[in-house]
């Protein structure tokens, strides 16, 4: 069973980093957001925040477009912010050893669409787009995300 | 005086495998596969993301170095290898190469770090004297460093965000102009009005050095929605209007910061004033001259490595490796790659505490 929600407005900055916190204090290892959108849409000050709240501290946050992969430590499970748009066959994914992070790590994917069918399918999907003023997000998924959804959206 | 050393060096850490024999601060050869596009740092490039091409191509690199110098792998007096950061494949099978070549001959082995290998590169090609200030701005970085020695790195600021080089591939991607981006966004700006699109200047009403450019991204993404939604489609003029607005927003950014951190360095009184820019984004024509101008106005020796030796190459591994023997630090086989190493181990995260992330 699938789920769509949203869009929901992301006005501001402030607005994009709350919604991240509360992504931050839910996820656990095995879980994996897939962060659609355009270049400019939003996906990587979305996926900093949560990286900054998450391990609690202000981490560099480097882009992930040029290493693919940057991995950060949060005490009890790794962070892997990947940028899949430079992939060009899903195996290559397998070569980075996402197929293991997947399981094993909290994954934020950008261009998530070079992975075709080897996208975890408990994974959750963010659409992110960008308008006149600020930017804004789209939420599908497995069903079970829902529950776990409210939590988040009520606080942000 | 002795002769110089002659170092065997070892380049893996990104998409490219390379090797190149250096003695003293003549390369004698270097050796690059990947990359065919010396400014294409992503974008069309397919990364060889598997340890695997890496390790097909790194035997072949270094046969081709040693052949290049006229040498034998004996003729060696030491091997140097990028040990990290980058990609953890491609770092790994150069240091797994470099320690059985070191293994087999008994020749000491020298594990250097990528971005020292960028910072160092003006001793290399400029013979330029410590203290100098380096500013390495290419597709994968944009930092400040004052460089006291050939392994003293202070970190004086940098992207918090994503570097100008993918800043100009995206803005290339985002207008639809080809890549590489830095090369064909510059030329659309030579005839486009920089002026008629705002676009933000992020971080350049705060205090210090560090730098933004992801806000650029969205700016640039508006900026075209509304054309398009306008007329359905942009012209030529427009994509030229809107790379020039990019490349003046960019240039007044590193111009600001550039001018601030020079500010910083020279507060250190260095007896020899040097200013150096390394990596493929200085290889853009409006940034080069506003920097070169900077510097003019300030007596600062300017000094800008050939693209060759500012992209990534194992010439600037092998020159660093001498350096770093130089003073006596050489590794054994215990040399371990690191995917995460930065330069300066003292300075903080780039966002300090207490201030907030960049506003676009």
């Amino acid at each position: 069973m699938q789920f769509q929600t949203g869009p929901y407005p992301l006005a501001t900055e402030a607005e994009t980093e709350a919604l991240a916190r509360g992504f931050a204090d839910i996820l656990h290892a095995g879980d994996t957001l897939l962060l659609e959108g355009e270049i400019g849409a939003g996906k990587s000050a979305f996926s900093r925040a949560l990286i900054r709240a998450r391990l609690g501290r202000d981490e560099d946050v480097p882009s992930p477009t040029f290493t693919l992969v940057q991995t950060y430590d949060a005490g009890d499970v790794d962070i892997w912010h990947c940028d899949l748009y430079r992939l060009s066959s899903p195996e290559e994914a397998l070569e980075l050893g996402l197929d293991e992070a997947f399981t094993s790590a909290i994954c934020l994917i950008e261009w998530p669409d070079r992975l075709d069918d080897l996208a975890p399918e408990t994974a959750l999907t963010l659409r992110f787009e960008a308008l006149d003023n600020g930017h804004r997000v789209t939420f599908r998924g497995p069903q079970d995300w829902a529950g776990r959804l409210d939590k988040i959206l009520v606080r942000a | 005086m002795t002769d110089p050393l002659t170092i065997l060096g070892i380049e893996s850490s990104c998409d490219d495998t390379a090797a190149a024999v250096v003695r003293g601060r003549t390369v004698l050869s270097s050796v690059v596969f990947g990359q065919t596009d010396l400014h294409a740092d992503f974008g069309g490039v397919v990364p060889e993301i598997a340890a695997r091409a890496h390790a097909e191509k790194i035997d072949l690199a270094v046969e081709q170095a040693l052949a290049g110098a006229d040498l034998t792998l004996a003729e060696v007096d030491a091997i140097a290898v990028t040990a990290g950061p980058g990609l953890i494949g491609g770092v790994l099978s150069g240091v797994m190469c470099a320690k059985g070549l070191a293994a087999a001959t008994d020749k000491p082995l020298i594990g250097v770090n990528h971005l020292a290998g960028h910072a160092l590169t003006p001793r290399l090609t400029d013979d330029l004297p410590f203290p100098y200030l380096m500013l390495l701005v290419s597709g994968g970085h944009c930092q400040f460093l004052i460089v006291e020695g050939p392994d003293s790195f202070r970190r004086i600021g940098g992207t918090i965000d994503d570097a100008p080089g993918e800043a100009f591939d995206k803005t290339a991607r985002l207008i639809g102009l080809p890549q590489p981006g830095g090369p064909n966004v510059e030329r659309a700006a030579q005839s486009g009005d920089a002026g008629r699109f705002t676009l933000p200047r992020p971080l350049l009403d705060r205090p210090g050095c560090d730098m933004s450019f992801s806000g650029l991204k969205t700016a640039m993404l508006r900026a075209r929605d509304s054309i398009v939604a306008e007329k359905g489609g942009i012209t030529a003029q427009d994509q030229a209007d809107l790379a020039a607005g990019f490349q003046q927003a960019v240039v007044d950014i590193l111009t600001e910061k550039t001018r601030r951190a020079l500010a910083l360095y020279l507060e250190d009184g260095p007896a020899n004033r040097g200013f150096a820019v390394a990596g493929g984004v200085a290889a853009n024509g409006a940034i080069r001259a506003q920097l070169q101008q900077l510097c003019a106005n300030t007596d600062t020796i300017f000094a800008a490595p050939p693209l060759s030796l500012c992209t990534d190459n194992a010439a600037m591994i092998a020159y660093a490796g001498g350096a770093l023997h130089g003073m006596g630090q050489v590794d054994d086989l215990t040399l371990s790659a690191r995917p995460r190493w930065p330069l300066d181990q003292s300075a903080p995260a780039l966002l300090g505490s207490g201030k907030k992330g960049a506003k676009a």
